[in-house]
Parts: C-alpha cells; sequence; structure tokens
C-alpha cells in the first residue's frame, strides 16, 4: 500500500464529484417531479390509474439498472425513428442516457416508497380537511403530501444514498465521474488498491454528508429528534454474559 | 438469436448460481456479523459496525472492481507472474461481502426487536446462552427479518449483472456479446431485462410462501 499514492490519486478523483453530484441531484429532481404524481395514482382506489404505474414500478424494480441503462444507450439507437427524430442529439449522449435511466429508475423506487407514505394518512385527517371544504387538489398538497413525506423520510433518505452510488454505473457508458475516472487512473497505474480504496473512501464521505442531512432535516420537520430505538440491548448482553 | 438461445440458458445458470452461492454465504456472514455486532465485546461490536457502514456507504461496484483487480494483483504478487482472478469466484467474494453487510443489519434490527421478556423467560428455564440463541432468538428473528431480507436478495440477482463488467459471462455478458455480434441491441438487452424480470418474480414468488408458510396466526 502506496500511501502518497492514495492521497494524490484522492485529489485526482476528486474530480469526479461534480459530476457525480450532478446526476445524482437532477436525477433525484426529475425522479421526485416523476414520482408524486405517479404515487398518488398508485395508491388511487381506481384500478385504471393502479394498475399501470404497478406495471412500471414493478418492471423497473425488478430489473437490474444496468440493464435499463444499456437498453437507453446502446438499445434506443437501433430504432431508426428515434435516430433521426430530434431526440437523438441528446440520447446519443451518454449523460443525458444515464440521466434518463436513473430519473425513470429512482422514480420507481420513489413511487412505491411514497404510495406507502400515503395510504398510512388516517382517514380523519382527510375527513377533517374534507369537512373544512378543502378542494381534492388542496387535499392533497396540504394534507397528504406534507404527512406522507414526513412519515416516508428515512426509507427516502436511503433512496437517495443508493442513488448516489447508483451513478457509479455511469462509469460503464464512458462518463468520467468517480468511478469511471478511477477506471481510467487503474488502467494507467495499474494500482488497483490505493485507486479503487480513495473512491470508495469518496464515496463514503458523500453519502456521511447525506446521511447527516437527512438526520437534520428529519429532527427539524418532527421537531423534536427521535428517541434512540435500541430497548433491547442490555438484556441480550446479558444472555451473553453468562 | 437463435445461436444465442444456447449461450442465453447458461448465462442464466450462471447467474443463478452465482446468486444463489453468494446469497448463501452471505447469509452465513450476516448472521455471524449480526452476532457480533450484538456481542458483548466492544472491539468486535465496533469492528462489525465499521464493515456494514463501509460496505453500504460505497457502491456495489466499487468492491467488485477492487475486489477483482486487487485480487488480481495480490495472487499475481504471490506467484510471480501474472495471474488473473476468476471472474466467478471474485463475484462470489464481492457479492458475500456486500450482501452480508445489508443482512448483518437486518438480523441485528430483528433480534433487538424481539421481546425482552422472550429472553428472559429462556433464561429462567435454564437455558444455555447458546440454545437460547438456537431455539428462542434466532426462529423468532428468522420471521421478522423475512421481509427485508427478500428484498436484499431480489437486489442480490439484479446486482449479479454487475459482475459482467469484470467478464463474467452471465445474462448480461451473453446480452452485450450478441447486441455487438448482430447489431441488435434493443433485442438482445430486452430479452435479458426479461429473463431478470422473470427471476426476481421468481424470487418474490418464493419469499411470499416462506412468508405465508412462517407467518403465526393471530398475529
Amino acid at each position: 500500500m502506496d500511501i502518497s499514492l492514495l492521497l494524490t490519486s484522492t485529489l485526482t478523483l476528486a474530480g469526479g464529484i461534480p459530476l457525480t453530484l450532478l446526476l445524482t441531484f437532477a436525477s433525484l429532481l426529475a425522479g421526485l417531479v416523476l414520482a408524486v404524481p405517479l404515487a398518488f395514482m398508485r395508491a388511487s382506489s381506481c384500478k385504471w390509474l393502479s394498475l399501470p404505474v404497478l406495471a412500471y414500478t414493478y418492471v423497473l424494480r425488478g430489473t437490474p439498472l444496468l440493464v435499463q441503462l444499456f437498453i437507453i444507450y446502446y438499445g434506443l439507437g437501433q430504432i431508426s425513428a428515434i435516430r433521426s427524430s430530434v431526440l437523438w442529439v441528446l440520447l446519443r449522449d451518454p449523460f443525458w442516457c444515464c440521466l434518463l435511466a436513473f430519473s425513470l429508475n429512482g422514480a420507481a423506487y420513489t413511487t412505491e416508497i411514497f404510495r406507502g407514505g400515503i395510504q398510512a394518512v388516517s382517514n380523519g385527517m382527510i375527513e377533517a380537511a374534507q369537512a373544512v371544504g378543502m378542494s381534492p387538489l388542496q387535499i392533497k398538497r396540504r394534507i397528504i403530501f406534507p404527512i406522507a413525506f414526513r412519515s416516508v423520510l428515512p426509507s427516502y433518505a436511503n433512496e437517495v444514498i443508493s442513488l448516489v452510488k447508483a451513478t457509479s454505473l455511469a462509469s460503464t457508458v464512458t462518463l468520467l465521474e468517480i468511478t469511471g475516472l478511477s477506471r481510467k487512473l487503474v488502467s494507467e497505474t495499474f494500482a488497483p488498491y490505493e485507486i479503487f480504496i480513495a473512491a470508495g473512501v469518496l464515496y463514503l464521505g458523500l453519502t456521511f454528508l447525506l446521511t447527516g442531512f437527512f438526520h437534520l432535516l428529519e429532527t427539524r420537520l418532527n421537531g423534536a429528534p427521535r428517541a434512540e430505538a435500541r430497548p433491547h440491548r442490555v438484556d441480550l448482553q446479558q444472555v451473553a454474559h453468562e | 438469436m437463435d445461436g444465442f438461445a444456447v449461450q442465453f440458458v447458461s448465462g442464466l445458470k450462471t447467474t443463478v448460481l452465482l446468486a444463489l452461492v453468494s446469497g448463501v454465504l452471505g447469509m452465513a456472514l450476516g448472521l455471524l456479523a449480526a452476532a457480533g455486532r450484538l456481542s458483548r465485546w466492544r472491539a468486535v461490536s465496533l469492528l462489525v459496525g465499521f464493515y456494514t457502514t463501509i460496505i453500504r456507504g460505497v457502491p456495489e461496484l466499487i468492491i467488485i472492481l477492487l475486489i477483482y483487480f486487487g485480487g488480481t494483483v495480490a495472487i499475481s504478487a504471490f506467484f510471480g507472474r501474472y495471474v488473473e482472478v476468476n471472474a466467478f469466484l471474485a463475484g462470489v467474494v464481492s457479492l458475500t461481502v456486500v450482501f452480508g453487510a445489508y443482512a448483518a443489519e437486518i438480523f441485528r434490527g430483528a433480534v433487538l426487536s424481539i421481546p425482552a421478556g422472550q429472553i428472559e423467560a429462556a433464561r429462567s428455564l435454564g437455558l444455555h446462552p447458546w440454545q437460547t440463541w438456537l431455539l428462542v432468538i434466532l426462529p423468532q428473528m428468522l420471521r421478522i427479518a423475512l421481509p427485508a431480507l427478500a428484498n436484499q436478495s431480489i437486489s442480490l440477482v439484479k446486482e449479479t449483472s454487475l459482475i459482467s463488467i469484470v467478464g463474467l459471462t452471465d445474462i448480461m455478458r451473453v446480452a452485450a456479446i450478441g447486441a455487438g455480434s448482430l447489431r441488435a441491441p434493443l433485442t438482445f438487452y430486452l430479452a435479458a431485462s426479461a429473463l431478470y424480470l422473470a427471476l426476481t418474480s421468481l424470487a418474490l414468488l418464493i419469499f411470499n410462501r416462506l412468508e405465508r408458510h412462517f407467518a403465526v396466526p393471530g398475529r
């Protein structure tokens, strides 16, 4: 293990952080915009609304992201109608392909997370809002969504973390984000330990920052910090003691 | 496309074998790690905590690349000449390490949610700690952990596709070869995604069966 190489490669790989963050946040935003209406459709009692969304989330959550990315990056070019359309300018570019793949994939997971939150909002809240005279859209916007969002925040935070990790797949379609840079660097120096460990440290830093941010957000939104949930620890240790 | 049917079948076999082997090994590693995390020795608990936190905070692809290329360098240095690590072996090791970390956290959460009375009852009956773990904690914990374990296993099936990046001829790799040689990427990648969807659906079905089988009536 060469410590100086580890440090210099960390600095080099840090050049990939902006692209990793851009991919993460852009697809996070697009995924969120897509997921909120889809989640309401998925939670609706009308079969014609919820079943198509279920099909979408089922297929996107049931296949690897790598396959989805390759279908978009390599596969769409096979259709000549797409190649001759205006969209081809975007779909030729690996960056936009990654963005599309990550957004669609992330939206599928986010939809299912939000659906759980929406369905968990108690009926009394909705009835109260109706009694006050709110329109269905107002109820969704002012009552259901804020409550649902708060209750699913921990799962949503997990989804954001997995999105950061998923952006590493962008390296397979030639993008030079953290993983792409590290693979290039390894093929030049053939020092896999130092360089991949440096990349891992950078990702770990990013995920720690995001976890911290979501913890803060959670405490802010809930007013008070959540109680540490480790109730039975003492008893278990007693079992191990004997 | 016809000639590739045989190759897709062998790719499917590789993918299934990889997922099964690393799933079973990862489950065993997860159980050990969860026991370590709950152990009274702080050093062990901290060490396992480091392991699960680091693995869960780093992309799977980085871990796979590190184990594959790092393993190649280490073994080449050992033998004094260039030896390439078997991609399947590297896949099993890296997926086991990843699955073990997630399984450890799932098992730990499940153990902690068992009511303390159960453990106290076992102690007052005079069961040895080993018996308490084996007869009281483990059966209840597995039932609680099953839904999360199902999710993780489905992720595992999907993660096997990443091993194709280091050259394992699984479903994904067969699709890539076919896509290149017949210039029909859409057809081949759609076929691959259909195979993966079938595998994950099968896994979902099996875990649903298991959950129903182990469910406690009236709870």
